[in-house]
């Protein structure tokens, strides 16, 4: 497998044909999501515009189509993000620090729950949120979302306290801090990357969430992009793809945005698999 | 009582306290009762969020699949108890047998097939091949990871439609493609979820391989081991472990697909790509069959329930 022997230089140029190729398949419907974004008559297939123009990106713009769900993506992005990370950290450090019979079990039921298929769980949420009044308002959204990404949070929150010393937080209990205290100002410092990056695979899931806020959601004014976006497929889309590829770009953009900044921050796009890897 | 008490507050002492003045046993016994609560403080906004959110709508949902609670009419206002009804409905109705051998084929094809051997491998070939090669085509294998799922829903639309890049570039070479979506829905949302989640086999396994030591697949190679041996009888082995672990996820992540087969197929034409997912939404909301729709939302719970127990007993050790 030498890389200076023909057949080393066989076996390169082969690999990156095949990935060459892969990588076009692959790359093919990102690319009609952008071209056809600046394409004043875009049709379903790839195809370079005949004149660019930001027509479809100024159609879309518009306070009732793109700003105010785009407003609630942030919403409730920002607000489960929020919410799950406090609680995490919250629950993270006595899982780390100590130790008593009720840990184990309750790591093992937060292992359970990051397999849970959230889907399978509408239709009994949606049950739920009739029962407490509690549909088409942003605020139980937000708290469900935040529920239901609780235990990957937890679960890799842990992990970042866990890699922390416990030396530094004893010499803080010597001087004769709370262990709140010390998780503040001690702990919550010293994994900040860590943190970010629960913060921000929170936040991009959320972001991306369509089903739940599709379900608990009915009104235009509290829906998010995901579902606006849908439904302006569903009105508009078989005549305007362009309007459609140019909303789906914009409503895209802040995500890809933050996982170009996790991965630059940790190195490699592992980043968000790592906290799964096997 | 007393002795769990101290037990636990022994466990918790030999690692946190620092040493506190010796008291009698009843207080102390008291005051590591109280420590071990006010421990468990932090603990309760998480468990809160949980029960009611989590566990309270998987409760109900075994509750409420043994009754006929619906959105609308008469039952809306009392569900009454039915029993088995939903379930023997479910297994007599038509639909849900199909489904289930729907959601079958879209786990094997797109999970454990589709993704699992994409994933491998892109990962084998970015060993081989240039660096910057790798790196622009992980780029754009994950790009279709990253994005938001209705975008790449669309996306994937966009790519099988009738008047679709596929058939365009299928043009070129003068063949007239049918139209992907009413004719292989299956074979469409199978390629679509490939595509769409094919980065995240592929980077378990790019991490797995660069911990296989080199000198092992140096020594096969030495005793005259081929390529392909090397990676069957030496890689492979080496990374089961990654593989399993990789399985379950993608197959649990695959058997909660619904945006991706809802926005592209709509479970159609008539319920020929129609999962389990897709069914359940159906018929819980647009029929209003609530209770039949939360067997189906059951099912589906005890299906993960059993994946999900697999995989925690896989990770057990890091548990411990």
């Amino acid at each position: 497998m030498k890389l200076s022997s023909p057949n080393g230089i066989a076996l390169k140029w082969t690999a990156n044909i095949l990935l060459l190729l892969i990588g076009v398949v692959f790359v093919l419907p990102l690319v009609w999501v952008v071209l056809a974004s600046f394409d004043g008559s875009a049709t379903l297939s790839v195809a370079w515009p005949k004149q660019w123009t930001l027509d479809n990106f100024q159609k879309v713009l518009t306070p009732e189509l793109a700003f105010v769900p785009l407003w609630n993506s942030l919403l409730l992005s920002a607000g489960c993000a929020v919410l799950t990370v406090i609680i995490a950290v919250l629950a993270a450090y006595p899982l780390s620090r100590y130790r008593n019979r009720f840990n184990r079990p309750f790591l093992y039921a937060i292992l359970f729950g990051t397999c849970l298929p959230i889907t399978a769980m509408m239709v009994p949420v949606y049950s739920l949120f009739v029962s407490l009044n509690l549909i088409d308002s942003l605020g139980g959204t937000i708290l469900f979302m935040a529920a239901s990404s609780l235990p990957m949070a937890i679960w890799m929150t842990k992990n970042f306290v866990d890699s922390v010393p416990i030396s530094l937080e004893e010499a803080a209990w010597v001087d004769g801090a709370s262990s709140m205290k010390t998780l503040w100002t001690v702990v919550v410092p010293l994994v900040r990357p860590g943190i970010a990056v629960v913060f921000i695979y929170v936040f991009v899931a959320a972001w991306g969430n369509f089903f739940v806020p599709f379900v608990l959601l009915l009104s235009p004014q509290n829906q998010p992009a995901a579902v606006s976006i849908f439904t302006f497929f569903g009105q508009y889309g078989a005549v305007a793809y362009g309007q459609l590829a140019a909303y789906s770009l914009i409503y895209s953009v802040p995500v890809i945005a933050l996982y170009v900044i996790v991965s630059r921050a940790l190195g490699g796009s592992s980043a968000l698999a790592g906290a799964v890897k096997g | 009582m007393t002795s769990t008490l101290d037990a636990v507050g022994t466990d918790a002492r030999g690692r946190t306290t620092p040493v506190r003045p010796p008291r009698g046993p009843k207080t102390r016994s008291r005051a590591h009762a109280r420590r071990s609560l006010a421990r468990a403080v932090p603990l309760v906004p998480a468990i809160g969020l949980l029960v009611v959110f989590l566990v309270g709508p998987i409760l109900s949902s075994f509750y409420g699949s043994f009754t006929n609670m619906s959105l609308t009419g008469s039952a809306a206002a009392s569900a009454e108890w039915v029993g088995l009804q939903n379930y023997i409905d479910l297994f007599k109705s038509p639909d849900f047998p199909v489904s289930v051998w729907l959601t079958l084929v879209f786990l094997i094809g797109s999970a454990v097939i589709g993704q699992n051997i994409v994933g491998m491998v892109l990962a084998l070939l970015m060993r081989s091949g240039s660096r910057w090669v790798g790196a622009l085509v992980s780029t754009f294998v994950v790009g279709a990871w990253v994005l938001p799922e209705i975008v790449a829903a669309f996306a994937s639309y966009a790519f099988f439609s009738q008047h679709g890049t596929l058939n365009a570039i299928l043009a070129g070479f003068g063949i007239v493609g049918p139209s992907w979506l009413f004719a292989f829905p299956m074979l469409s949302i199978i390629l679509a979820n490939t595509w769409r989640g094919a980065a995240f086999s592929m980077l378990v396994y790019s991490a797995a391989l660069q911990e296989v030591p080199p000198e092992i697949t140096e020594a096969a190679e030495v005793d005259g081991a081929n390529g392909a041996k090397r990676f069957f009888l030496v890689t492979l082995p080496m990374i089961r472990r990654s593989i399993s672990t990789n399985l379950m996820l993608i197959t649990l992540q695959t058997l909660s697909v619904f945006t991706l087969i809802y926005v592209m197929t709509g479970g159609g034409p008539g319920n020929k790509s129609m999962t389990l997912p897709v069914l359940a939404y159906q018929e819980a909301f647009k029929f209003s069959e609530l209770g039949y729709g939360t067997a189906i939302a059951t099912i589906l719970l005890l299906v993960g329930a059993v994946f999900a127990i697999v995989y925690v007993r896989a990770l057990k050790t890091e548990v411990d």
